[in-house]
């Protein structure tokens, strides 16, 4: 749990503080003070579009995440050569220390039409001509989860690290095979670590910038992009803190439904 | 008391686990009878926890066999062995009730719902937590969650239970109590236990037989009062009870009398058991409360000394007596008639029946 804390508080000060800022600036239209900006956004389909295509995306690659991320984990707390464990933890933390930026770019290297994942399907000869991989939902996902999984591995990596071996020794001498040993005991008692990675990998996807940016383009608007657009493109501070607001209030109320049905105050525990 | 004829239920042959190149294990071999209590006792690595490991399951042999009910085991999944086991500290699951917790080893073993209840319910009123169903663990005492732990071992009633220091994390009365529970329900249950702790006391109490660890190599196999009693080796007269140790060497033996010269270079006449001869080095073993103190007027005793110090302890007296140059004996003696004692300085006799000094091997001759 100590992973964690520190993210959270960070999570706290450069990305809700920010976003409480604009709450007032989007109440105002043309100067005055109205919910225009709200109707608008709510009133033009493709807006809430991508308002669920932003959840859905995040969504995506929190299950991709936990999908790819849970068994790695699952493997560097069962290695018990020490060693090992800090290769593994090393090459887990290696992408922190390049730029998102920089491993957004290294995806349209490899994903662009002359790039290394058209060179080899053609030449496997799955495919006769080049296809276009970039500037769609499924880059902007492989970006993401390749981004995320981090974020994913250390809290289910650092409970699982905690559970006492005996429990697994006793479950087996009591008759458990070790599938039922690790459904009924390994698993359950990991659930905190699931918990965390599984709210700390939505949360930034929901509000992640570069990586649909740069690998979705303007056809694969997000909530984030949409936001830059209004404000760098357009100028349109009041409607983009209203977007900004929309997003901040369906985080806080997808987090609370989470809440609701696995309990977070057990994550703490 | 299990002897050659029945056929054992366990039997350990030349058991040895090798960590890299150390032996935590060492050539250890057991024949256990059923029903029988049995302890490994040994100071703390002495390799106590491997040898139950192995018989779990959770760590293969590096060399010997484990034979359980007449089948060879060695490579048995644990799950498939159906031989109890209590933990050093329980490792009772923390996300269970203690209902499921007991509930566990049935449920692996596809017992039906209505029997799981009846049997849980049969288990926890038999440690008397019958209350205690539905809470967590976390929620109970150490001497209630290890009722637990030993409910959870027992209830699917395997033919061996193996406890690895069970009553170790409890305090001194709790502990007493519990052996006392932990007896009864041995007489009550009549399983085979292996029992592990590094109490030799908790170990005179309990056992059928102990058997006697140290550096992964058995010392001693034996009842506790043979144990206690002919202990063959300096370290199980020194690991079980108190022991005076008289080393040195024979100068002359004729018919029962043998001058022995101890190490520090004062030489006694007395009588040794057993066949020793002029040359013979020995190592005699004499416990504090087979010595007699007697009057100075007494023909008929084996040493004199001079007391150093004495100790009362209540019920009895401990006297702290040099003989010869630096050797210091312990003896102990009931405070049954309020006599008055000898003082420090006082040159005091001692005596004691023939068969309680006993000739043992020695590890620095
Ligand atoms: N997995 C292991 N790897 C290396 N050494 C071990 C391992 N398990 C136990 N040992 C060593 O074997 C010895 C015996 O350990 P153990 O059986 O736990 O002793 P005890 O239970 O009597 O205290 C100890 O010295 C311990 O360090
Ligand atoms: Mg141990």
């Amino acid at each position: 749990m100590l992973l964690v804390a520190p993210l959270i508080i960070i999570l706290c000060i450069f990305y809700f503080y920010p976003l409480l800022k604009l709450f007032p600036e989007s109440l105002y239209r043309d100067g005055h003070l109205s919910l225009e900006n709200y109707n608008h956004f709510f009133r033009t389909p493709l807006y809430t579009f991508i308002l669920f295509r932003t959840i859905r995306i995040a969504a995506e690659t929190t299950i991709l995440c936990f999908l790819l991320g849970y068994p790695t984990a699952y493997l560097m707390a069962s290695v018990r050569n020490p060693r090992i464990t800090a290769l593994m933890m090393l090459c887990i933390m290696l992408p922190f220390f390049t730029s998102i930026l920089a491993r957004s770019y290294s995806w349209i290297a490899l994903l662009q039409t002359k790039g290394f994942v058209n060179f080899v399907l053609i030449n496997l000869g799955f495919i006769e001509r080049p296809v276009r991989l970039l500037y769609n939902e499924y880059a902007v996902l492989v970006g993401m989860v390749h981004i995320m999984l981090p974020f994913m591995i250390l809290p289910i990596y650092s409970v699982l690290r905690n559970i006492d071996t005996r429990l697994v020794k006793a479950a087996r001498n009591l008759g458990a095979n070790s599938r039922e040993a690790f459904i009924r005991i390994t698993f359950p008692l990991s659930l905190p670590g699931i918990g965390a990675g599984v709210m700390i990998t939505f949360i930034l996807a929901l509000g992640f910038y570069i990586t649909p940016a740069l690998l979705g383009g303007p056809s694969t608007l997000m909530m984030s992009t949409l936001i830059d657009q209004q404000v760098n493109r357009l100028g349109d501070w009041e409607f983009a803190g209203a977007i900004v607001v929309v997003l901040l209030a369906s985080t806080i109320l997808i987090v609370s439904i989470f809440d609701k049905l696995v309990g977070l105050d057990k994550i703490y525990k | 008391m299990g002897k050659v004829q029945d056929k054992p239920i366990l039997s350990l042959t030349n058991l040895k686990k090798i960590y890299g190149d150390y032996h935590a294990v060492n050539d250890v071999s057991i024949d256990i009878h059923g029903g029988e209590f049995i302890t490994l006792l040994g100071p703390s690595g002495s390799g106590k926890t491997t040898v139950l490991n192995m018989i779990a399951g959770f760590e293969f042999p590096s060399d010997g066999h484990i034979i359980f009910q007449g089948q060879p085991i060695d490579l048995l999944l644990p799950e498939k062995r159906n031989i109890g086991m209590v933990f050093q500290n329980y490792a009772l699951f923390p996300h269970m009730t203690i209902f499921d917790n007991i509930a566990f080893p049935l449920k692996m073993r596809r017992v039906n719902k209505a029997e799981i209840i009846r049997l849980v319910a049969e288990v926890l009123d038999l440690v008397e937590l019958g209350d205690y169903a539905d809470r967590k663990p976390d929620q109970l005492s150490g001497g209630q969650q290890q009722r637990v732990a030993l409910a959870r071992a027992i209830v699917f009633d395997p033919p061996l239970l193996l406890l690895d220091e069970p009553l170790g994390a409890l305090d001194k009365k709790l502990r007493e109590q519990m052996q006392i529970e932990l007896k009864k329900l041995h007489t009550r249950l009549k399983k085979t236990m292996i029992f592990v702790t590094h109490d030799q006391e908790e170990a005179l109490v309990l056992s059928d037989r102990i058997v006697v660890l140290n550096h992964g190599k058995i010392e001693q196999i034996g009842p506790p009062n043979e144990l206690y009693d002919n202990p063959t080796n300096e370290f199980v007269a020194g690991f079980i009870g108190e022991s005076n140790l008289l080393k040195g060497q024979v100068r002359s033996s004729e018919s029962d009398l043998a001058v022995l010269k101890l190490d520090d270079g004062s030489e006694h006449k007395l009588e040794l058991p057993g066949q020793v001869r002029s040359g013979d080095k020995v190592c005699c073993c004499l416990r504090p409360e087979k010595i007699i103190l007697v009057d100075d007027n007494h023909t008929d005793f084996h040493l004199t000394g001079v007391l150093e110090d004495t100790i009362f302890v209540g019920e009895t007296k401990r006297y702290t007596i040099r003989i010869g140059n630096k050797t210091l004996l312990n003896a102990r003696e009931m405070n049954i008639r309020n006599k008055v004692g000898p003082k420090p300085g006082d040159r005091v006799k001692i005596s004691w029946e023939p068969e309680s000094i006993k000739l043992i091997q020695s590890t620095s001759i």
